[in-house]
């Protein structure tokens, strides 16, 4: 190879490799989960919700916080006074529920991405260091994970929103404080057990100084599991995430939740059940399709995490 | 040549053989086609005899001692023979019939004590558990025989203690009261002889008993096998894929390759003059002190797939005196050589 | 000595319960605002004296080390201090309210684990069968639902629609129950009040049902799993060798070491069942703590929010405890 080989590219060149397998290994991946029926429409179906989340604008059919009162409570296009207009009906404002849920989409997948993404990066990189270096920082930190983990999830998540008030930032702070735990503990677990191969030893031994040690070996080999992790979680984060904004602790009005909306929709539930009903199912279709995608990723890349 | 067992004659004058099977087959189905884990096997167990069957992993060994107890896990299943013990066919029995068959007249042990042995209960539990399953110490009479049976427990630890005893296991009273994972694999090994003793059975599987355990615990678990033969006239049908425990141990052998009979015969004249190729093929393997320095000569080839048995006689492709006649047949036939072994070679 | 044991573990979850106190009372003090101002957002002009008076009441005047040392000296001594709202303390409205929340705790648990047990075993012994696919399948389902959707979708369709079972409330309203424990379904068998019995468990089941269709979901799962794992062991195999019945091989050889890493779940899924405890008693108009802490909440009613979630903590802790010691009871290669 014609490279120049100054110290900057010498440096770059493992990194470059690893994106050059990194890349030809996600095509992998991906080329296996296709051969899973149930990973596959898990995928296919996120995929969507993505896209109608990020289409919001264009797709959803009228505007999600203006309603009209003498449009209100009308039933879904398919029931007898329903109006093709409003595909899923209007609430008890007026406003059409197809786009609200179209709208809803966003803060639902906003949420667990971040949550998840903040807390596996959070989690994994004191795990990592903390099973590295041992020592009063991992007591200090494992000490403190093992006292969240005296907190129910959404006891937590309740107590927290109580005292900080509703509101997006800080829904994502309560659910990063006590999400990162489980990675935590994934991450330094993994770390430990990696420590002591053979291709941590021969890095020391070259001279390696010990983050690029984690950064560059050890970090690529617990990935998968992290991301397998990952899925996994963003289910129940969703989940929670719905469940306070039930309570009314969670996202406000006027901005659309799924969660409020059902809500919203438990007065009328006798004579407009739609209103609460359909919400729910969305809910439930995207946590379903996360699964089943999570579970297929697991299946192929960690089937050791099966037993949890 | 002639070779006197222990048990020569039953008592009505014929040599009736205690366990037969008759051209038993058992078969697996898999995706990649059906794969027959014994293929007509036939062979005869007398009491009191110390059997061995050799082969590599996946000749069939250990699914035979399944098959015979019926224990063959799903999707296995036998299709055609029989097995006979004590002139019934165990084929054909209820599955509550070979449920008071198994512990009681026929038993086995299993290769990985550790795992045999369930590391939830107590080993001497696990003893008299055989003992309860067949009522080997009935119910005393009386009012409260129901709930607690103080006399048949007593009886019960006594007859575990007593088991353990019998199989080497140092202060019985207080290694019954141990879970397995305190036991080293010698005692476990031990153990799991005494579960299958204890309700002294007549014929005794051992699967592999001494594949986990060291050379010296070895020594020991076999000569507690022969011990065992000796004392109860137990039937002994060794599976293994160590040549030598079987030479050392066995009166009678036979080798099994892709699920079929090979050879077999009575132990010294096989291993002195072996004459199925892949038996040959299996000596020569076995490092001789004393023998001039040969190099070990393994046998070429890999295991066969056995979903995929090329045709004819299945060690052919890996034979050094294989004949074009020995892919063409379409089952190589059993010769019975004058001295009585059978052996499955066109050779012959 | 496994009581002197048991006896360890227990005062080793006081530090714990200690660091729970802290952070909650931590949780407090993050409140933006100050907690009288919030305290008097209804009360119109208030004078400065009432004001003064009210710090001192809650000890709000004192530097933050003093209130965290006289909160937590509260605590040791069972006081969790007063009521913003309902001026009583807060300890006595928790306990009056407590029997409601665990009788739908131990409902839910019962539900969960009466479902689950035997929809793992079944699966795991047959494998592949309609049964496992469709168990499976819906135990997928329980696990990607929310509670609160769940309960409304029971409400709907069954007290709504079908009329079957009624929609909110723990009792009727007529039915005279002599209390003894305050667990109605309890007090009604002690009693011998069949009239209050049928109404109350009428009462308890959508509830249960929907906050412990997710736990049976997740537990049903992990048991097949491990029953998948177990019954492939040898000593199963040798079970049936020593001519078991097929059953007690299943149950008592194969349940029991399947039952070890099931069993850690089902104290994790506690937790599951007292947080999601809340949001079904909302959901049902249930009469219990949980319903109590979110009225608490948006009333501003910090003791009280304090107070529960301590509680909560606690006994997530007790039972976490409980778990561990079945855990030694069941996996000898483990002692406490």
């Amino acid at each position: 190879m014609e490279a120049q080989t100054t110290p900057l590219n010498r440096a770059l060149y493992p990194f470059k490799l690893r994106l050059q397998l990194w890349g030809r290994n996600s095509l992998n991946l991906l080329r296996e989960l296709g051969k899973q029926p149930s990973a596959l429409l898990g995928g296919l179906l996120v995929v969507l919700f993505v896209l109608m989340a990020v289409l919001a604008p264009f797709i959803s059919p009228h505007d999600p916080t203006k309603g009209n009162l003498r449009e209100q409570l009308i039933p879904p296009a398919w029931e007898k006074e329903g109006n093709p207009k409003f595909l899923f009906g209007t609430d008890m404002q007026g406003r059409d529920l197809l786009s609200r849920i179209i709208y809803g989409a966003r803060i639902s997948l906003w949420v667990g991405i971040l949550a998840v993404g903040i807390s596996a990066s959070i989690g994994t990189a004191l795990g990592a260091v903390s099973g590295y270096y041992r020592g009063w920082l991992d007591t200090l930190v494992s000490r403190f994970a093992d006292l969240l983990m005296a907190f129910p999830f959404l006891i937590f998540a309740i107590g927290m929103m109580a005292f900080l008030g509703p509101g997006f930032t800080n829904l994502l702070l309560a659910l990063t404080l006590k999400g990162w735990v489980v990675f935590f503990r994934l991450a330094r677990g993994a770390v430990m057990a990696e420590k002591t191969t053979e291709y941590v030893e021969a890095a020391k031994v070259v001279g390696q100084s010990n983050p690029v040690i984690i950064g560059s070996e050890i970090l690529p080999n617990i990935f998968h599991s992290i991301l397998v992790l990952g899925t996994l979680r963003m289910g129940s984060m969703i989940i929670t995430e719905a469940s306070l904004s039930f309570l009314g602790l969670g996202i406000q009005p006027p901005t659309p939740a799924w969660g409020s909306m059902v809500a919203d929709g438990r007065d009328y539930l006798v004579t407009s059940w739609w209103i609460a009903t359909l919400p729910g199912l969305a809910i439930l279709v995207l946590v379903l399709s996360i699964n089943l995608f999570g579970e297929g990723l697991r299946d192929i890349l960690d089937p050791r995490l099966k037993v949890e | 040549m002639k070779f006197s067992l222990e048990v020569e004659e039953q008592p009505g004058g014929t040599r009736f053989p205690l366990l037969e099977l008759k051209d038993l087959t058992t078969v697996f189905p898999t995706q990649r086609g059906l794969v027959r884990a014994v293929d007509g096997l036939s062979f005869q167990l007398h009491t009191g005899e110390k059997l061995g069957i050799v082969g590599e992993s996946g000749s069939g060994k250990s699914v035979t001692l399944l098959s015979i107890l019926r224990l063959v896990p799903h999707p296995g299943q036998i299709v055609s023979g029989g097995v006979h013990f004590r002139g019934e066919d165990l084929v054909a029995k209820s599955a509550t019939e070979m449920r008071h068959l198994r512990g009681k007249d026929i038993a086995m042990i299993f290769q990985d004590p550790m795992t045999a042995l369930n590391p939830a209960f107590l080993v001497g539990d696990q003893i008299c558990e055989s003992l309860r399953i067949h009522n080997a110490i009935p119910r005393s009479k009386g009012p409260f025989s129901r709930l607690f049976d103080r006399q048949r427990k007593a009886a019960e630890f006594e007859r575990v203690w007593e088991a353990m005893a019998d199989v080497g296991i140092p202060v019985p009273r207080q290694s019954a009261r141990r879970y397995p994972h305190q036991f080293s694999g010698g005692m476990q090994q031990r153990a799991l002889t005494a579960i299958a003793l204890a309700c002294e059975p007549q014929v005794l599987l051992a699967d592999e008993p001494t594949t986990a355990l060291d050379v010296t615990i070895q020594a020991q678990i076999l000569a507690l096998l022969d011990k065992i033969n000796q004392q109860h006239g137990t039937a002994v049908v060794l599976v293994t894929h160590n040549l030598g425990v079987v030479a050392e141990f066995c009166q009678t052998i036979i080798v099994m390759y892709a699920g079929q009979l090979m050879e077999k015969g009575h132990i010294d004249p096989v291993v002195e003059d072996p004459k199925h190729p892949y038996t040959r093929g299996l000596l020569r393997c076995l490092p001789r002190i004393g023998a001039r320095r040969e190099k070990i000569s393994p046998i070429p080839g890999l295991v066969p797939d056995l979903a995929d048995l090329p045709p004819g006689c299945p060690f052919s492709p890996r034979c050094d005196r294989v004949m074009p006649q020995c892919s063409q047949v379409e089952t190589v036939p059993l010769t019975e050589l004058p001295d009585g072994r059978l052996v499955r070679c066109l050779l012959y | 000595m496994r009581a002197v044991k048991v006896l360890e573990r227990l005062l080793a979850t006081i530090p714990i319960m200690l660091g729970v106190a802290i952070v909650v009372f931590l949780f407090m003090r993050l409140t933006p605002g100050d907690p009288v101002d919030i305290m008097m957002g209804e009360a119109g002009y208030v004078s400065e004296g009432e004001i003064e008076n009210l710090r001192r009441e809650f000890n709000l005047d004192k530097p933050l080390h003093v209130q965290l040392y006289l909160f937590l000296a509260g605590v040791i001594r069972g006081d969790l201090g007063n009521s913003y709202t309902k001026h009583a303390p807060v300890s006595e409205l928790i306990a009056e309210r407590l029997p409601a929340t665990l009788e739908l705790a131990l409902g839910a648990l019962i539900f969960g684990l009466v479902v689950a047990m035997p929809i793992g075993i079944v699966s795991a012994v047959k494998q592949y069968s309609v049964v496992d696919r469709v168990s499976m399948a819906g135990a997928f389902l329980g696990i990607s639902m929310p509670a609160f959707w769940l309960g409304i979708i029971l409400m709907l369709l069954f007290s709504v629609r079908l009329q079957w079972l009624p929609v909110a409330g723990r009792i009727d309203y007529d039915a005279s129950l002599q209390a003894v424990t305050g667990l109605h379904v309890l007090d009604s068998i002690l009693t011998g009040n069949k009239a209050a019995l049928i109404s109350s468990l009428r009462h308890l089941a959508l509830p249960s049902v929907s906050l412990g269709a997710a736990m049976a979901a997740t537990v049903a799962r992990i048991l097949r799993s491990s029953m998948l794992e177990v019954l492939r062991q040898d000593y199963v195999t040798l079970a049936r060798a020593k001519g078991l019945v097929e059953f007690l091989v299943v149950t008592k050889h194969a349940l029991r070491n399947a039952l070890i890493p099931t069993v850690t779940v089902v104290g994790l899924q506690v937790g599951v069942l007292l947080g999601g405890n809340m949001i079904v008693e909302t959901v049902f108009g249930w009469p219990g703590l949980g319903r109590l802490v979110v009225q608490a909440i948006f009333s501003r009613d910090f003791p009280l929010v304090q107070g529960a979630v301590m509680v909560y903590a606690f006994t997530f802790v007790m039972a976490n405890l409980i778990v561990d010691v079945l855990y030694t009871y069941l996996n000898p290669k483990i002692t406490l």
